[in-house]
């Protein structure tokens, strides 16, 4: 059964003028600028009969949230994207990033510039934390904007499906590290490069700033963070600060051929982790204030 | 056997040879449309644990409990060629007798098998073997670790079965074993937890929830079996369409009131499952509307060339006509 049939009338009839009804479509209406749906609607994404994909992302049901970002993305944060040239149009590809924040604000930010890339617009996927599909709610909405556990099957299929798939290889390393810390990348995960080496998948590093003046920790109070089951619990600001945000994106990096030890792959990591320090200094070099 | 054989039924032996087949659970909706399909060409004999289906005056139907002596005695009688092995006994009975029954009574099964010439054999395992775990990657595919006996002892004979069918599998490679994991199967005559539940004008869903699922119509697994049977194709298949929907939306699709079921503390509920004793929302299956287990049918349907007719909108248009009657 089709999907117009679902919806209460015949396959030849033209669609019926959408009313909102629903208080989530009238938000929609409200939230989704008409070019950001135009661009949603172009995405085209596999999926099964229902809109959505293996991993729950729906681009139909994430209208809201990518809705609610767009407006934070240019108000709130005020992001400039530098370089979005270099995430390739079409293709499989990972995209290697600094974390920060304490939230995935970071991902959330480079996920939004991708979709509104002047060159190519993409809907990245995202490999997220493995707390997360235990938090109620919260698990639901980061599968269905595309957000899936970090697990390296479901980065190797998706690779396999030409996504773009955003990885934060510090992990909560990177995102819990403290203010003092901030802009100092922390141990790597070499995961990424094994994905990339297997799928031949371009490298995209990004360097993110901003992100670490969102939300300032001072420390990580472990007791709560253990009584929660959480990775860290912040001292921290309440909600996030209103940074400037830059993302630059690098020029793509191949990794081709054999590695004989996994000293070899951690050489190549490490030649990730100097592409992103370099964009990280560039963008702390060409801020011109905070907020 | 011989005093529980269904009266009404007529002897098995024919003059043309034709290849047997025994289906186990021959009383359920599955299996009476897998007998339906194999009839054309086969000698069917039916069993089940629960009582001799009617299944028409060609077929012998028997009342008979696998793990009993009597069961040796069909094989006697019949000249089974392969086995399509469905009857399994599901969450009603206590852990042990699924136990025996599943277990030792497929192991049993299959060593008459092979005492008796069997030459395929194809067993009905189900989607559960992978466990609803927080971590489970989607579309998982055959070789994905069994994770439900860790989760819970409910479903150990269910994994179980299945070593038990992979050591057979391997050890005695004239039998032509063929192991189907499918999703959720639904649809007319249905009567698993899923189906019961499906029925149900309001269903328990785990507030803040709600899982990937994935639903095979009832037709389509009787010819994804019949395919396994007729087919040579040993090893292990999953079996679901390339579609998937959130349970909440599944409720919604089906025409089902949502129960919100606190889903914190974590052991609430099972708890509440437990306590309110409901049927078909059993409390070992309540991770699996917390998170999803996606598996990937890709290798059934390359190696059988098998596509589902039915789409899963069909299931559901199944269950919302049946609240409006």
């Amino acid at each position: 059964m089709s999907t117009e049939l679902r919806k209460g009338h015949a396959p030849g009839d033209a669609p019926p003028p959408p009313l909102p009804r629903k208080p989530v479509e009238v938000l929609e209406r409200l939230l989704v600028p008409e070019d950001l749906e135009a661009a949603l609607a172009r995405l085209d994404r596999p999926s099964g009969s229902y809109d959505y994909d293996p991993w729950g992302l729906s681009i139909e049901r994430s209208k809201l949230f990518v809705g609610l970002v767009k407006r934070l993305y240019d108000n709130y944060f005020r992001v400039t994207a530098h370089g979005l040239e270099n995430v390739p149009a079409k293709g499989r590809a990972l995209i290697i990033a600094n974390h920060s924040g304490q939230l995935p604000i970071d991902a959330t930010l480079m996920a939004m510039a991708m979709l509104t890339s002047p060159y190519a617009p993409r809907a990245p996927r995202a490999m997220i934390e493995r707390f997360f599909p235990k938090v109620p709610f919260v698990g639901n909405l980061l599968n269905r904007v595309g957000a899936v556990i970090g697990d390296p099957l479901n980065c190797s299929r998706m690779l396999e499906n030409e996504e773009a798939i955003i990885v934060f290889p510090e992990g909560v390393r990177g995102s819990g590290k403290l203010y003092r810390d901030r802009y100092q990348l922390q141990r790597f995960g070499a995961g990424f490069m094994h994905l990339a080496m297997e799928h031949r998948a371009p490298i995209v590093p990004v360097g993110v700033v901003g992100c670490e003046e969102t939300m300032p920790s001072l420390a990580d109070i472990k007791p709560i963070s253990r009584l929660l089951g959480l990775p860290y619990f912040p001292l921290t600001t309440l909600v996030p600060l209103p940074a400037r945000v830059s993302l630059y994106f690098g020029e793509p990096m191949e990794f081709a051929g054999e590695v004989t030890s996994e000293a070899d792959v951690v050489a190549r990591v490490d030649q990730v982790k100097d592409a992103i320090r370099g964009l990280i200094a560039r963008g702390l070099s060409e801020r011109e204030s905070i907020f | 056997m011989s005093q529980e054989q269904d009266a009404s039924v007529a002897s098995g032996s024919s003059s043309a040879r034709r290849p047997t087949v025994l289906v186990t659970g021959a009383a359920g909706t599955l299996a009476r449309q897998v007998i339906r399909g194999l009839k054309a060409d086969h000698e069917v004999v039916a069993v089940d644990f629960r009582y001799a289906a009617r299944l028409g005056p060609r077929v012998p139907s028997y009342k008979v409990d696998v793990t009993k002596r009597g069961f040796e005695d069909v094989f006697r009688k019949h000249d089974i060629d392969g086995i399509v092995h469905i009857g399994r006994i599901g969450e009603d009975s206590s852990r042990e007798s699924r136990y025996n029954a599943n277990v030792l009574g497929s192991r049993r099964m299959f060593d008459l098998a092979l005492n008796y010439g069997v030459r395929k054999v194809v067993v009905l395992s189900t989607f559960y073997v992978y466990g609803a775990d927080a971590y489970n990657p989607a579309l998982l595919d055959e070789a994905s670790p069994l994770k439900a006996s860790n989760l819970t002892m409910d479903l150990v004979d269910s994994v179980e079965l299945e070593n038990l069918a992979n050591i057979y599998l391997w050890r005695y490679p004239e039998l032509d074993m063929t192991i189907l994991r499918p999703c959720h199967i639904a649809g007319p005559g249905v009567r698993n937890t899923m189906s019961l539940l499906l029925s149900q004008p309001m269903a328990p869903f785990l507030v803040g929830f709600s899982p990937m699922m994935q639903f095979l119509h009832v037709d389509d697994m009787a010819r994804a079996v019949e395919m396994a049977f007729r087919h040579r194709g040993r090893g292990i298949y999953n079996v679901a369409p390339q579609d998937w929907l959130p349970y909440q939306d599944v409720l919604r699709e089906c025409g089902c009131l949502g129960l919100p079921v606190p889903s914190l503390p974590p052991n609430v509920p099972a708890t509440l499952s437990r306590l309110m004793r409901w049927k078909a929302f059993p409390s070992f299956l309540v991770d699996y509307f917390k998170y999803p287990v996606v598996i990937d049918g890709a290798l059934f349907r390359k190696t059988f060339g098998f596509e589902p007719e039915h789409s899963m909108a069909a299931v559901f248009e199944h269950y919302r006509h049946k609240k409006k009657r």
